[in-house]
């Protein structure tokens, strides 16, 4: 670790958190110090995610935090959800994707549109860690548009049969189960759980990325996959189910981003200071602090976003689209932050000694999943003009 | 059997520390707080212990001398593991006065072991452990570097010029424990700090009692003066350097 980490709080917000959230912040950072920060370098090189995260995260409890106790969760207000995002991202966008997704897109509607004896055969088991999941709903033919899917499920009377394809699968390779999002035969979509070992599901892994080399990152393949009738999500029909899951992850997405940026800061700040040429630490000359100032701005501006976010969200008050703009808004300022602030570092910022060019591969793919940062930015558009502007065939449906 | 672990509310060890504009002071303004690091490790061998003695050691109760903003960092203590928590409702003065409040805390209860860090982080004192036994007219065994329970017998290495010594203390004792008595402090998961929402947190008033150290002033270090680099052959600059200038020879 180059620098001891004191991330920026410049507008006292420390004062609007718990004491409760506060130990939940400290025993993130300490996990992320002792756990990820000696080894997530190395990781990311070795493009491998080091599978003992997956125990421990479950043991700290980062996975569902906010799903109650009775399940495994910790019961947690979705501010705490925030900020362990926030710590998990300070380390990697890769340890804090694993959470979001065991969370937001695996916990969260087992909990949300499953059977009672779904939430009980698998929230505890993917609390602890023993489980692993997966959320496929990413097709290689469509992506931003997902309500398109051509994944399929067939009645067989007392099963259905799964047919197709999902892509860009954050975890699939290592997962145990996946929440899968199909088309029944009235063209309706519909959740199911399907579990590895299945005869006929496949899970190869994508290689060669740039971005998020610490995450495994995989496809998940259906070839007449007989998946019992118990295995479906009861409670949910329509894009309206994976569209809800997507506004949990995103949601903690926007925290995460402030982690990933000011860790990029807090780097450039230390090493101003102490970095000298013609005789001056290089923090003064004007050009390096208008960097630092200008990123300090924008990381207060994000905190301050998505702290507001969180209190609407514990009320139940926060939109699909505020979300939408904390995301977009907050992973565009992280992006920013770790590219300017990596110049601050000369040379040394493209090393893997300083976590800038890590964080700024990482956010590549931040920015593109849960909604590129242009669907997020229709998404507005169309939120204040009452008009949908994604295109005609959207605007039939 | 039950453990005692005493904590100290210490600034977080990153804390820059500054001090008010009259010297008088630490200035406390945005300072993050924690567990004193020396007693986060007693804490967490405690927890060690009692979780290995197949119920013999019925709870670890951590207790402190500070005032209510001292208790995020007891619900902390509590989320790490401790079954209880006791705090006297005072500002800590010094090791003598927070000695006597927990001596005095302590009249009607029963611990047989009390745990207490060596030194805290922020005054570095190292003398609250030692004073406690004296004010309970208890033994005590200090630089504790390990603590185990073999039966009936508590067993205590104490650190010593090469090598260490095993004490066996009747008790109760009080051990004044050091860096090595835990391999590294517990971090507390999400559950444990929900767990430790519904944990008792018993206050109690102070009783009289003094304090026998009075802080006249503060001053912070001299900033680090600018290193001179010597060419490795050119021995006599240096010994000229260290004559004439840092005039230690
Ligand atoms: C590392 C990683 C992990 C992922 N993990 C998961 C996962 O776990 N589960 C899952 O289901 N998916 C996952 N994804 C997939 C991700 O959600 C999609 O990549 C994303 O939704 C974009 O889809 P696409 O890549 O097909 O791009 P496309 O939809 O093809 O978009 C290509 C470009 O066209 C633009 N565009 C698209 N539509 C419009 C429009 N109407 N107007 C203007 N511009 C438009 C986009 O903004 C983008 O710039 C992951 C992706 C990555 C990179």
């Amino acid at each position: 670790m180059p620098y001891p980490y004191t991330p920026p709080d410049y507008y006292l917000l420390d004062e609007l958190l718990s004491d409760e959230h506060k130990i939940i912040r400290s025993a993130v950072r300490d996990w992320v110090d002792r756990s990820v920060m000696p080894v997530i370098e190395e990781a990311a090189q070795n493009h491998e995610f080091p599978l003992r995260f997956i125990r421990e995260l479950g043991e700290l409890g980062a996975f569902g935090p906010f799903i109650p106790e009775k399940y495994g969760g910790a019961g947690m207000d979705h501010i705490a959800y925030g900020v362990i995002m926030t710590e998990l991202e300070r380390g990697d966008s890769a340890i804090r994707s694993a959470a979001s997704v065991q969370t937001s897109l695996v916990m969260y509607p087992i909990y949300t549109f499953g059977s009672e004896e779904q939430k009980r055969k698998y929230l505890p088991k993917l609390a602890s860690g023993e489980l692993i999941g997966c959320f496929g709903l990413t097709e290689p033919n469509h992506g931003s548009d997902p309500g398109s899917m051509e994944t399929r499920i067939r009645d067989m009377g007392d099963h259905y049969l799964l047919n197709g394809a999902k892509m860009w699968i954050t975890n699939s390779p290592i997962a145990d189960i996946a929440v899968v999002w199909a088309k029944d035969d009235d063209g309706k979509v519909r959740g199911l759980i399907a579990e590895k070992g299945m005869k006929g599901f496949s899970a190869p892994e994508t290689r060669n990325k740039w971005s998020l080399r610490a995450s495994v990152t995989g496809e998940l393949v259906f070839d007449n996959v007989k998946i019992p009738k118990e295995n479906i999500l009861p409670g949910i029909k329509g894009l309206k189910g994976p569209l809800m899951c997507l506004n949990s992850a995103r949601y903690g997405i926007a925290w995460g981003a402030v982690g990933a940026a000011t860790d990029c800061y807090n780097t450039a700040l230390q090493y101003s200071l102490e970095r000298k040429q013609f005789d001056q630490p290089i923090a003064s000359f004007q050009l390096q602090q208008k960097k630092l100032a200008e990123a300090l701005t924008e990381i207060t501006k994000a905190q301050l976003l998505v702290w507001r976010l969180g209190v609407l969200k514990n009320q139940g008050k926060a939109t699909p689209a505020q979300i939408s703009m904390a995301k977009r808004n907050n992973v565009e300022m992280a992006l920013k932050v770790a590219r300017e602030t990596r110049q601050i570092l000369g040379a040394m910022g493209i090393t893997g000694d300083f976590p800038m060019m890590r964080h700024m591969m990482n956010l590549e793919s931040v920015i593109t999943y849960e909604g590129t940062h242009d669907v997020h930015l229709l998404i507005t558009g169309a939120d204040i003009t009452g008009i949908n502007a994604f295109g005609i065939k959207a605007k039939n449906r | 059997m039950k453990i005692l672990v005493c904590i100290s509310n210490v600034p977080d060890t990153t804390t820059k520390i500054k001090l008010t504009a009259d010297q008088s002071a630490v200035d406390l303004a945005n300072v993050q707080w924690i567990i004193n690091p020396w007693d986060e490790l007693a804490l967490t061998r405690a927890l060690e212990l009692k979780e290995t003695s197949g119920g013999k050691i019925e709870k670890v109760t951590v207790m402190t001398v500070g005032t209510q903003s001292a208790e995020p960092t007891m619900r902390k203590a509590l989320a790490i593991g401790a079954d209880d928590a006791i705090r006297v409702n005072a500002e800590p003065q010094d090791a003598y006065f927070t000695a006597q409040q927990i001596a005095h805390a302590l009249k009607d209860e029963h611990y047989d072991i009390i745990l207490c860090g060596i030194e805290s982080s922020d005054y570095n004192g190292s003398a609250m452990g030692n004073m406690l036994s004296e004010f309970m007219e208890l033994p005590a065994v200090s630089s504790v570097s390990n603590i185990e329970i073999d039966g009936d017998q508590v067993k205590v290495n104490r650190e010593i010029p090469g090598g260490y010594e095993v004490v066996e203390p009747e008790l109760p004792f009080v051990a004044v424990v050091q860096k090595g008595i835990a391999k590294e402090p517990r971090i507390p998961s999400m559950r444990g700090i929900m767990m430790a929402r519904r944990k008792p947190l018993k206050v109690v008033e102070p009783a009289e009692a003094e304090a026998l150290t009075e802080f006249v002033r503060y001053e912070p270090p001299k900033p680090k003066a600018a290193c001179k680099m010597v060419d490795a052959d050119n021995v006599e600059e240096l010994v000229e350097l260290l004559h004439n200038e840092a005039k230690i020879i």
